[in-house]
């Protein structure tokens, strides 16, 4: 009976009593099976009306605080049961209830749980919104029950109440779920003190540590695991031990840290894998695993991705650019409610101030006069300095990477040959994004589109920077490859010379087999790649971490601590605090996962060391924001942009699978390791599988479907289709503008049509009486002509004045015949002249021959 | 749960841990104003009066949990906008008048602006938003300029 605690706990601070006394009179009136379906109706409704955290939390609050509840609610249940005992004698009376009350109820009850789903919606105050809801929950309650008749109606209570405690499951799932979320307090910390906009930066990565989290489970639970537990074990096979002369140096920590040694000869790297069909007693198929798990990675990580950007999509539908309203957003929604924290309370305050103050010099100017041409010409200089500087950096890394291989073919290499490439790469990282942004103050764009182009260009710098580091590579991997076929001769004689040698002593015993460690070993070019992968992302993380705690935390003590005996003021002028760069790390962030998703089908660890560094990235990048950074002077909003990281997120997924579907699709695995070693191409394990374990059938199916015949029509159909999609929505967009500026001219017309109003309305006015009179029968003319003749005494005595010198005295100028007639016309002619207050007094009809004319319009001279 | 122990932490001895009888507790403004989440914010007081009972500033446990409820991130748009009209409404007349909007301009900005700028800006946002064209924002107007803001949902929205 915990739902009925639940409702009173939530609802009704304290009116459990009445409440439980009111069920007990519904008891009363029972029929048959209302206990389960109010049960029911009680769950059904609150699951609708309380979705809401708060609310849950409420619910919570109050499962909490109120025991004594409790207690009454047991005693209810007993007398509840006492109850349907003998409501069940009462299952007769159900008959009574025609059908048209029936079917009146039953839209009655429909009703009210409408009113019970959609109440959240409503703005109303608590009070009522608990009140009407309770009553709206009562009625359903009562007649809810009744609804099912007959023999189905055992079932139908069945089945509410199998619903309702299906909705409450739901319901404390959710609950239960959203107070899983880990690092919600630190991510509200980080957004008090410094806006929304830094704080999207964490719940991005917080999204991204989930996705890993999923990615790692998936490799190592299906692929690391078994062949540990299951696999041979270190040192059975030649792949798996430590050569010979390495083992000198095998636990040195130098070589650890080049991932050499014992870490290259363990399940972290594609080479350790066997290429047994099936492990252990459970047959696992490896390499099929393997080979699985490869692809699924990446698919999985395609559907993340693209729901994610399909919901933000759907969040942000207006349009952007409706710049109808920018004064009206500037005030409503430039205040962040999310901030808890003076200091940055003062920097939004000083920001909005600022924002007014721009928005209304422009709004002020003119059309900025500014010279196109030179603006042109500074663009273009600045466009021509950075794609210098990203060649330069291509070519830097090329040459690198090239001077890497002959050292490592040298022996005796300094620590700082070893390592060049990485170095290399981070400094590059390091130094250019900054350069960038000095080139593009030539520019001179608005901070948005600059920031835009500024990521854009970085973006470029690394990916030029990773494509030549994988060319180099892939020389390398070539060199590898040739080296093979050297080295399988090698290993065949050294074996048969070992076997010869062995033997030679008694040819019946068999040779004592070859200790793994001696077997000359064949080259392994995945491993290397990998290794070098796996190298990369480790400096990469080196840096960051460096570059975070030397550029903002070093820089706050030493401005903190210097500034006392400092010429200058350290903390306003050069050094001053650092501020977050959201851009910057969020970039660092995708391009990491570009690596780790290259990586990941040649080195199965990748991803657990990528787990590890999200994990300590977040409290690190947490610590580090809030001591040593300072809100930023210009705060903007992190609206847009979300959806424009997803988009650079695909791009670079996109971008590292095409290297990983190369190779597995065109290049040959090593002879003499990994999952895949002796088959000519790495997804030659799927046709195995499907031949030698599936049944017949499955193979015949397969090969239909793989038929080229049957791929291209489907490929040329899914353009197609992809083609017609975007056809409709663009379709749809126009429509929408269509409607948009519609929508506009309307509302301008209307305000037009107000504005003429407001400014024409006594005219108006003066219009529509002159034009009722004349609609009805003329009234008397008489009385208006006494009327007109009087208003015209009231008025003004210079008209009847000039009236008189008109009659007296001979026409002055032209205003001859014209003007005899017009004072005749005005005598005889009808009007209710008393509305012409407007116009006495002024001799126009005399002055000014147009004068009858606008009235003529309408057979009336007005004057 | 955590909102009730908000609660009940801006005033220990006034508000019981037993809500059973339903108490009529209400916490004055001042104790509300100074939570953490609604210090700096130059609406709290408005806030709080739309949300109170009446309309004075202190709040039951129910208009606590109201205006929480309403705040979060899960609140439906219209709900919010409507919420939103009434805090920007200062005298409570069911239109935004100039007089509100100056109002607004001047908490926004700490009285940086000079009047002018003020009105100016006053006077944009009316021939911006203004449909109906009678010199004061309606609910409608409001909700029709409000809706197609982008950032209305993220910024009007406390975390807690």
């Amino acid at each position: 009976k915990e739902d009925e605690e639940d409702e009173s706990k939530e609802e009704d601070n304290g009116s459990q009593q009445n409440r439980a006394s009111r069920r007990k009179n519904y008891q009363r009136k029972n029929r048959d099976g209302k206990k389960a379906g109010e049960e029911g109706s009680q769950k059904k409704d609150r699951g609708k009306t309380a979705p809401n955290k708060d609310q849950k939390e409420s619910e919570n609050k109050e499962k909490k605080t109120t025991k004594r509840g409790k207690e009454g609610e047991n005693k209810q249940k007993k007398d509840r049961k006492s109850s349907t005992s003998s409501a069940s004698s009462n299952s007769s009376d159900e008959e009574s209830l025609s059908e048209e009350e029936l079917a009146m109820l039953k839209e009655q009850v429909e009703q009210k749980k409408k009113l019970i789903s959609t109440m959240r919606n409503k703005p109303w105050r608590m009070v009522k919104k608990l009140s009407v809801l309770r009553e709206a929950q009562d009625f359903v309650e009562k007649f809810e029950g009744a609804l099912g008749k007959g023999k189905g109606k055992k079932l139908y209570a069945y089945k509410m109440m199998m619903a309702k405690k299906w909705v409450k499951f739901k319901r404390d799932f959710e609950n239960f779920k959203t107070q899983c979320i880990p690092w919600e307090m630190k991510i509200k910390e980080v957004e008090s003190h410094f806006g929304s906009s830094v704080a999207s930066y964490f719940i991005f990565l917080r999204w991204m540590y989930g996705v890993n989290l999923v990615l790692f489970g998936l490799i190592f639970g299906l692929v690391i695991i078994p062949e540990v537990l299951m696999g041979m074990p270190y040192g059975s096979m030649p792949r798996k031990t430590v050569p010979r002369d390495e083992q000198a140096t095998a636990m040195d920590f130098s070589v650890l840290w080049d991932f050499e040694g014992y870490i290259k000869y363990s399940a972290l790297f594609y080479g350790y894998y066997n290429n047994q069909r099936t492990i252990g007693w459970l047959k696992y198929r490896l390499p099929m695993a393997y080979f699985m798990v490869g692809i699924s990675v990446f698919g999985y990580s395609l559907m993340v991705v693209i729901r994610s950007m399909a919901r933000n999509a759907n969040e942000s539908t207006a349009d952007g650019d409706d710049d109808n309203f920018i004064f009206s957003w500037k005030m409503f929604t430039s205040w962040d409610y999310l901030i808890g924290n003076p200091e940055t309370a003062d920097n939004k305050f000083a920001s909005i101030t600022t924002s007014f103050k721009e928005s209304i010099v422009d709004e002020q100017e003119s059309n900025k006069d500014e010279n196109i041409h030179l603006r042109r010409f500074l663009r273009v200089l600045a466009n021509v300095l950075i794609i210098c500087c990203l060649c330069g950096s291509g070519y830097l890394i090329y040459f690198v990477v090239k001077r890497s291989q002959t050292f490592s073919k040298m022996q005796d290499v300094g620590w700082y040959e070893r390592n060049e490439v990485e170095i290399v790469m981070s400094l590059l990282g390091m130094f250019c994004p900054p350069l960038f942004e000095t080139i593009a103050a030539l520019e001179n764009y608005h901070p948005r589109i600059g920031l835009k182009w500024q990521l854009g260009r970085i973006f470029a710098l690394f990916l030029g920077n990773l494509y030549t580091f994988l060319l180099a590579l892939m020389d390398d991997v070539n060199e590898k490859l040739a080296e093979e076929d050297v080295v399988k001769n090698i290993t065949h004689w050294a074996l048969l010379g070992h076997h010869n040698s062995s033997a030679g002593n008694d040819s019946t015993v068999t040779p004592p087999p070859l200790d793994p460690a001696d077997v000359p070993r064949g080259p392994c070019w995945e491993t290397t790649v990998g290794i070098e992968i796996v190298r990369l992302t480790v400096s990469d993380i080196l840096v960051t971490y460096i570059t975070i705690l030397v550029g903002d935390f070093i820089r706050a003590c030493f401005v903190r601590f210097v500034n006392y005996c400092w010429c200058w003021d350290l903390e306003a002028g050069f050094p001053s605090y650092a501020e977050f760069d959201i851009s910057g790390n969020v970039l660092g962030l995708i391009f990491n996962q570009g690596m780790i998703w290259m990586g990941s089908f040649y080195a199965p660890g990748l991803v657990g060391i990528n787990v590890l560094r999200l994990l300590t990235s977040m409290y690190f990048q947490c610590w580090a924001v809030m001591s040593s950074n300072v809100p930023h002077e210009r705060v903007f909003k992190a609206s847009k942009s979300n959806n424009f990281y997803m988009g650079l997120l695909l791009l670079i997924l996109f971008l590292s699978l095409l290297p990983v579907a190369y190779t597995i699709m065109s290049l040959p695995p090593s002879f003499d390791c990994g999952p895949f070693s002796g088959k000519k191409r790495m997804y030659d394990v799927i046709q195995e599988t499907i031949e030698l374990d599936f049944p017949l059938f499955v193979a015949k199916i397969f090969s239909y479907v793989a038929n080229p015949g049957l791929i291209i029509p489907a490929i040329l159909l899914m353009v197609l289709a992809i083609y017609y999609l975007n056809a409709v929505s663009e379709a749809y967009q126009r429509a929408n503008a269509e409607l948009k500026k519609k929508m506009q001219m309307q509302r301008e017309e209307e305000k037009n049509k107000r504005n003429n109003k407001a400014t024409t309305n006594p005219m108006l006015q003066d219009l529509e009486d002159l034009l009722t009179p004349s609609t009805k029968t003329e009234s008397p003319p008489k009385q208006a002509e006494d009327k007109k003749i009087e208003s015209l005494n009231g008025t003004s005595p210079v008209r009847k004045a000039g009236r008189e010198a008109l009659d007296g005295s001979p026409m002055a100028g032209g205003r001859g015949a014209p003007f005899t007639l017009p004072p005749q016309v005005f005598v005889t002619q009808p009007r209710a002249l008393g509305a012409r207050a407007p116009y006495p007094g002024q001799p126009r009809p005399w002055g000014h021959p147009l004068g009858p004319v606008p009235g003529r319009g309408r057979g009336q001279p007005c004057y | 749960l955590r909102l009730f122990d908000r609660y009940r932490d801006l005033a220990p001895q006034l508000v019981p841990l037993d809500y059973t009888d339903k108490p009529a507790v209400t916490l004055p403004y001042e104790l509300i104003g100074s939570m953490p989440e609604l210090k700096d914010n130059p609406f709290r007081q408005r806030i709080a009066e739309v949300f109170s009972e009446h309309g004075d500033g202190n709040m039951t446990l129910d208009d606590f949990l109201d205006m929480f409820s309403v705040l979060s991130e899960m609140a439906p748009r219209d709900l919010k906008a409507y919420y939103a009209f009434k805090i920007y409404d200062f005298n409570n007349d069911d239109y935004i008048c100039k007089s509100d909007l100056e109002k607004t301009v001047n908490k926004l900005t700490r009285n940086e602006l000079t009047p002018e700028e003020v009105s100016l800006v006053c006077e944009k946002v009316i021939y911006e938003a203004d449909v109906d064209n009678d010199g004061k924002l309606s609910l409608e107007d409001f909700q029709h300029m409000i809706v197609r803001a982008p950032d209305f949902l993220s910024t009007f929205h406390i975390r807690i």
